[in-house]
């Protein structure tokens, strides 16, 4: 059982096509959608965490690919730069999913990235840009 | 039995002195009782590390051949003060580059000089005959200058208020970026390891103090500006909103950046984070009352900052131990509460100065001058001069 967290982003002539539950009928995968938007120039977007066989994934993947959507993976696109960061904690008020807590021992910043949903809500909110996000 | 500082000093020099920081004397004073603490205690040190907005620095450039008697100066593109003498200016931390908007201003100048960096000068002048010079351009570092001194009219704030948003728009604001429909709060104390709040009626702490400040030792120079000792206070006699403040000196050839940082809050301007630590006699049972304030037993009020007027709507009052516990409940619901001064930081600098002093590098002062108890704050309003 593998899991991966990817972008799906939906071209304007597919956005309206249903096409991720093929994911589940087809390649009998789980999903989670953590975050979807339809952005202004009517393309959707669509953070994904997949789950099933190594094999599968890829076949789901090559399946999305031929429909017409551009897959990128999520995994590695928030920094939080430890050698920048003077953990005050200004970013934990604004973390909905609570990936960015201070440690309750040491009060220093722990960053969970299996939490992060990339909403972007911590991009402008570190008052010495530790935070970057490559989205 | 009362301690004197001289006595603390002299345990200082031999190496004797018992130092605490003000975490530490919060259990210290629950096992061991308020008399044992006053006995076995001398010292307990108090920190703090946040944006302070009333920061800056004074720098003397040295004369030029020709001289020049700068009339305007910009360091690294951003205005600095120079109405004062011929090479002496002012530069302030909030101030904004010409060219980089807020992205650079004086606090990263600030920053950038204690760093070692080169830093770009330029001044125009109108010319004299003993200054014939009218414009200079050249490039200095700290070391290159004359005296440089950070001197802060307003610094380490006695308490603060907390922010929310009750909008439904994300507001950015000096409380940070404010998420709308009171999406979070956010705060500005180290709470229980904050100097003024564990001395609260300022005891110990006056002018002439020494303090650590940005890496170096400096001094408390004076009240500081809307130094306000008249707030409501509780029992334990911390205030309930802002009160004290203090201005602080020290010589920014002796800091290091670990300790003082410039920042930008995005879309509101630039601030410097300046850390502070001062060290507090324990000269006698109530002192010790002071110095074992918990963070619940502090309290602030959670100011709602999208009414954009001079007195803004509370929405109750909350202590520093929820406001620390990463959200509260509001209104029934549920809010994540962040603080923009570090307590960790905080921390590290009340735990080196417990090392300075234990080793004999920092030793105490007496104050000069107690801070004054009856200062008021008046406000701005538009007045003609008949009406004034």
């Amino acid at each position: 059982m593998v899991t991966r967290r990817l972008i799906l982003n939906f071209p304007e002539k597919i956005v309206t096509k249903p096409i991720t539950y093929r994911l589940v009928k087809d390649y009998d995968l789980q999903f989670n959608i953590l975050r979807a938007e339809i952005t202004a120039d009517v393309t959707g977007k669509i953070l994904i965490e997949i789950m099933g066989s190594k094999n599968k994934i890829e076949e789901g993947i090559k399946f999305l690919e031929g429909e017409g959507v551009s897959i990128q993976e999520a995994s590695r696109d928030i920094i939080v730069d430890k050698e920048q960061c003077l953990d005050c904690g200004a970013c934990t008020s604004i973390c909905i999913t609570q990936a960015l807590i201070l440690d309750k021992n040491n009060y220093r910043l722990i960053f969970d990235k299996d939490k992060c949903i990339l909403c972007g809500f911590c991009q402008n909110c570190c008052p010495v840009n530790a935070i970057k996000l490559n989205v | 039995m009362a301690k004197t500082l001289e006595e603390i000093n002299k345990k200082i020099k031999n190496g004797s002195v018992v130092v605490l920081n003000a975490e530490e004397i919060i259990d210290y004073a629950e096992q061991n009782g308020v008399k044992k603490t006053a006995r076995d205690i001398d010292v307990v040190t108090t920190a703090t590390f946040g944006p302070m907005c009333s920061t800056g620095a004074f720098l003397s450039f040295g004369h030029s051949d020709p001289p020049i008697k700068m009339s305007k100066v910009w360091l690294n593109d951003v205005p600095a003060y120079a109405g004062i003498a011929a090479v002496d200016a002012y530069i302030g931390a909030t101030e904004l580059s010409e060219t980089e908007d807020m992205n650079y201003g004086g606090a990263y100048v600030i920053e950038d000089l204690i760093s070692g960096k080169p830093v770009k000068l330029r001044a125009i002048a109108y010319g004299t005959d003993c200054y014939p010079r009218k414009e200079i351009e050249t490039y200095i570092t700290l070391e290159s200058i004359n005296q440089a001194y950070i001197f802060n009219p307003r610094n380490v704030y006695q308490n603060y208020a907390a922010a929310t948003n009750s909008s439904n728009k994300t507001i950015y604001t000096y409380m940070g970026k404010l998420m709308p429909n009171f999406g979070n709060i956010t705060f500005s104390s180290a709470g229980q390891l904050s100097p003024l709040l564990n001395d609260p009626y300022y005891r110990t702490i006056g002018i002439g103090t020494r303090v650590f400040i940005g890496g170096g030792q400096g001094y408390v120079a004076w009240q500081g500006t809307q130094h306000n000792p008249g707030r409501d206070r509780l029992t334990n006699g911390t205030p309930s909103g802002p009160a004290g403040t203090l201005a602080l000196i020290g010589d920014m050839k002796k800091m290091n950046k670990n300790f003082i940082r410039a920042a930008t809050f995005h879309g509101y301007g630039i601030t410097m984070y300046v850390g502070v630590g001062i060290p507090i006699p324990v000269l006698d049972e109530g002192m010790v009352e002071f110095l074992r304030v918990k963070d619940e037993d502090i309290y602030t009020e959670i100011i709602d900052y999208s009414v954009q007027r001079r007195n803004k709507p509370s929405c109750g009052k909350i202590n520093y131990k929820q406001l620390r516990s990463g959200s509260i409940i509001l209104k029934g619901k549920k809010i994540q509460t962040g603080s923009f001064s570090s307590y960790a930081k905080a921390l590290e600098i009340a735990n080196l100065l417990k090392c300075w002093i234990v080793e004999g590098h920092f030793l105490m002062t007496n104050f000069a001058a107690p801070l004054p108890m009856d200062e008021k704050v008046n406000t701005l309003n538009i007045l003609s001069k008949e009406e004034l």
